[in-house]
């Protein structure tokens, strides 16, 4: 239950981050909140030969209102975001996805974009950015490269960031006056989500909905006319998996009910 | 740029509870352990050791965290904040450690310390709390004996008593 030794350095510019991040490749990490690579580095599940801690890294503590999107830098913790005076207004479904991200305490250090690099495919943030189609700004020595949520979550804690990269920031785009829902089942208040289902209500009456917790990645889907009946065939089309927690037949069964009820609450506050 | 090798044994310094102590600590060492074990510190208890159980919960420049997930190096030049800070020096216990014992909150205090600490932090940034806030705060918490209920309502009279 302890970490096996490693190099550590704390980079002050993020330019010094993505130099050590060239140098070590894939034997470096990236150490933002730690709320998930601590664990897994006192359970010794990895080893790096080098941990790279950007959380003082000052340029990317702040979260960035460009108009259509919201940027998110890469050291800004969770319960910074949920107490940006203008999260409810312009991010609804990140406002109403957050409280759901793990607990008080680890939503103090906990970052936005170290969850979404995680990709654990039963999270809300991953979830919230595929739903809201915001984007990943990926920065190495090479250069920076923008990619969207649909691209860079592939699989299970897999996705597209080669191992020079930084994820620098995340995009969300405004979703201002949007009527959003987001519900999720869960063993215990704050632990990882069986099901978790996000939806968004668009002004032509169609309804995009993304699931977490029953592929490797969340999946997302417009839905128009009856909700019920397009959930119920899409649960089927998923399979879903099964685990300690809860069975694929459990988790298809959780998505039915949640499915509908939360397009129900992105329809009424629409 | 601050690099530590992790062969280094740099010394990490740090303000305890209002004292400026120092001692040495390899990178991989948990800021759960530099308190205890280094510092002798040992109000801080040690649970699960990857962030579930909140035995651990410190506060750093105010803020509660997991002590346990966060390494000691991290802390150098930092204000940590434990239990041991909560009584007065003649050992009177502070208003929230008073609504736990009035409210039995606690059986074996395993847990109590890190529970203390998030609340030092939480009811100061939300001083008039919902009991379903104060709920939502500790299910970062396990307890696995005297259970719930008696610490809700702790947090509850500490917080009616509060100005």
């Amino acid at each position: 239950m302890k970490p096996r030794p490693f190099d550590y350095a704390q980079p002050d510019t993020a330019a010094e981050a993505v130099a050590l991040l060239a140098e070590y490749g894939d034997a470096a990490r990236v150490l933002a909140g730690g709320q998930s690579l601590v664990p897994m580095l006192n359970l010794r599940l990895i080893d790096p030969d080098m941990l790279i801690d950007i959380s003082q890294v000052k340029e990317l503590g702040a979260i960035c209102d460009l108009g259509d999107v919201i940027e998110i830098g890469a050291a800004v913790t969770q319960n910074k975001l949920l107490a940006w005076p203008q999260l409810k207004q312009k991010l609804p479904l990140v406002a109403a996805a957050l409280p759901y991200v793990g607990h008080f305490q680890t939503r103090n250090k906990g970052t936005v974009c170290g969850s979404i690099a995680h990709a654990d495919p039963s999270s809300e943030l991953p979830l919230a950015l595929a739903v809201s189609h915001g984007e990943v700004v990926l920065r190495s020595a090479r250069g920076e490269r923008v990619l969207p949520a649909s691209e860079f979550q592939q699989d299970m804690l897999t996705t597209a960031r080669e191992a020079d990269e930084l994820v620098a920031a995340v995009r969300f785009p405004v979703m201002a006056g949007q009527g959003v829902g987001f519900h999720e089942v869960a063993r215990r208040h704050g632990d990882f989500a069986i099901i978790a289902v996000a939806a968004a209500a668009a002004k032509d009456n169609t309804i995009r909905v993304g699931v977490g917790g029953i592929a490797g990645r969340p999946m997302v889907r417009d839905i128009h006319g009856d909700a019920a009946g397009a959930i119920g065939a899409w649960a089927e089309e998923l399979e879903g998996y099964e685990d300690l927690h809860a069975s694929a037949a459990l988790r298809r069964d959780l998505f039915r009910k949640l499915g509908p009820h939360v397009i129900a609450q992105a329809k009424g506050k629409a | 740029m601050r690099r530590v090798d992790r062969n280094d044994r740099p010394r990490v310094t740090l303000m305890l509870n209002g004292k400026r102590l120092s001692a040495e600590a390899e990178p991989r060492m948990l800021l759960s352990d530099f308190l205890r074990h280094a510092l002798g510190a040992t109000g801080t208890h040690v649970g699960c050791e990857h962030g579930i159980c909140g035995c651990c919960t410190v506060l750093i420049d105010g803020v509660a965290q997991r002590s346990c997930l966060t390494l000691a190096v991290q802390a150098e030049g930092r204000e940590v904040t434990t239990v041991e800070s909560l009584a007065a020096a003649d050992g009177a216990l502070n208003p929230l450690q008073q609504a736990f014992r009035n409210n039995h909150a606690l059986q074996c205090g395993f847990c109590t310390p890190g529970i203390l600490m998030s609340f030092t932090d939480y009811l100061r940034r939300n001083p008039k709390p919902s009991t379903e806030q104060i709920r939502d705060v500790l299910s970062g918490h396990i307890c696995r004996c005297t259970g719930y209920a008696g610490i809700v309502k702790a947090v509850e009279e500490a917080a009616k008593s509060a100005p």
